[in-house]
């Protein structure tokens, strides 16, 4: 695995493994990884982005648990083998977009119902959008 | 199990003005430790007694399964040693160095050295007083390298380098643990280096190991916990507060015992949690060391 493949950011305040976490996600999300495909070992990752070990074996378990990876001991890491991987983890992040967008509707004292309208006009905002792209086209 | 690489128990040492109490210190193969405390708080002399240069007053020693320090000779040869004040010959070359040491250790490996060379842009031809400060330390990291010793004992190695020399330092270290039987300690108070690459972080403070614990559990439970106390309320007590700041009806506490969930002892006393803010190692490692110095005077 090249270098350049993931790329931890010390302005970044998230805990290094859960950007770790956060990139090999988005590389399954995207189909860049595809399932079944082997990761790069523990210690080979922790040399290339030059963070811990700990730190990446923390990564790889949690992503293990969360069903993402699958660690078969003595041969290595595979992305899992689920068709429905790519899709489940893009909703993962809507889903963890929605949990912020709902964690501010609780700040400003918004109820369950004013919220969802707001979520209702921003998708109306979006197709008023496409409509006007397909028309400038 | 596979037998530790250094095992310290119970390790004292006086000197007329400096006293190290009661030192422990474990590594496992294929860990990275990182040993971190201000100026004058042990960490040479810890390491020196690892080496074997120094003998302890009390206490056991072993690396590498070496009885330190009357086993050193045999411990030496597996052990790279590092620290600033190491001396070169200043009027003799690098590859003069190179051809010295191949000729004392069997396990110079001639090919890695020139690797290294290239890797940290250095000639064999130079002599070592034209080297810079950062080219020097990169010069004595290579000589220790190239013999792949199983230990690396490096004191302060990034203290006074530019960014890139720090940079390719970390990442020849980090290349040296791709083999899970070799270990690092490395000592340093640049925070910022040690967190990024240390699996086992150990915080010293006037001759005492003042924490010492993995680095995820250090990231783990130390946070800011940003408080709106209205009047009437109460803080409640919690274990594990190393301090508590209030001004008006703002209240910021540090605490080394955080857990998911904390939160709710405070809004169940009325208090809003505004914010629980992660600390990196430098903020850990300064609130460790002013509780520790506020519990013992």
């Amino acid at each position: 695995m090249n270098s350049g493949e993931l790329l931890i950011s010390q302005v970044d305040r998230r805990p290094m493994y859960l950007q770790i976490m956060e990139q090999i996600r988005h590389r399954i999300a995207i189909s860049d990884w595809e399932p079944g495909r082997e990761l790069p070992s523990i210690r080979a990752l922790a040399a290339s982005v030059q963070v811990s070990v700990i730190t990446v074996k923390r990564a790889y378990l949690e992503l293990e648990r969360e069903g993402v990876i699958v660690t078969r001991h003595g041969i290595g890491s595979f992305v899992a083998d689920r068709a429905d991987l790519s899709v489940q983890l893009r909703r993962g992040e809507l889903d963890e977009h929605l949990s912020a967008a709902a964690d501010i509707g609780r700040q400003l004292g918004m109820t369950p119902n004013e919220l969802t309208s707001r979520l209702q006009s921003a998708i109306a905002r979006g197709n008023a959008n496409d409509a006007k792209d397909e028309k400038d086209q | 199990m596979t037998e530790p690489v250094i095992d310290i128990q119970g390790v004292w040492k006086s000197y007329r003005f400096f006293q190290l109490r009661d030192v422990a210190l474990r590594l496992e193969p294929g860990q990275i430790l990182g040993f971190v405390g201000p100026n004058g708080a042990g960490k040479t002399t810890t390491i020196r007694i690892l080496m074997g240069m120094i003998r302890h007053d009390r206490g056991t020693v072993r690396v590498l399964g070496c009885s330190m320090p009357s086993e050193q000779a045999v411990a030496k040869r597996d052990i790279g040693f590092v620290s600033e004040d190491m001396r070169l010959q200043s009027s003799a070359t690098l590859g003069w160095h190179m051809r010295f040491i191949a000729s004392i250790y069997a396990g110079w490996d001639a090919s890695y050295a020139d690797v290294l060379l290239r890797r940290f842009n250095l000639h064999a031809e130079q002599t070592i007083k034209g080297l810079s400060h950062g080219e020097r330390v990169k010069a004595t990291l290579l000589l220790v390298l190239a013999r792949r010793p199983r230990l690396l004992l490096l004191d302060e190695p990034t203290t006074g380098l530019d960014p890139v020399a720090r940079h390719e330092i970390l990442a020849e270290l980090m290349d040296v643990v791709r083999d899970e039987r070799r270990a690092i300690v490395f000592s340093s108070h640049n925070t910022q280096d040690v967190e990024q690459i240390s699996d086992h972080i150990t915080f010293i403070d006037r001759g005492r190991i003042i924490d010492s614990s993995d680095k995820e559990t250090f990231l783990d439970r130390w946070r800011r916990i940003h408080l709106d106390v209205p009047s009437g309320a109460v803080l409640p007590p919690l274990a594990g507060v190393t301090d508590t700041s209030a001004s008006g009806r703002v209240a910021i506490v540090t605490t080394k015992a955080y857990v998911p969930g904390l939160e709710t002892t405070y809004t169940r006393s009325g208090i809003t949690v505004r914010d629980v803010q992660p600390m990196t190692l430098e903020e850990i490692f300064v609130a460790n060391v002013l509780s520790n110095r506020g519990e013992q005077p």
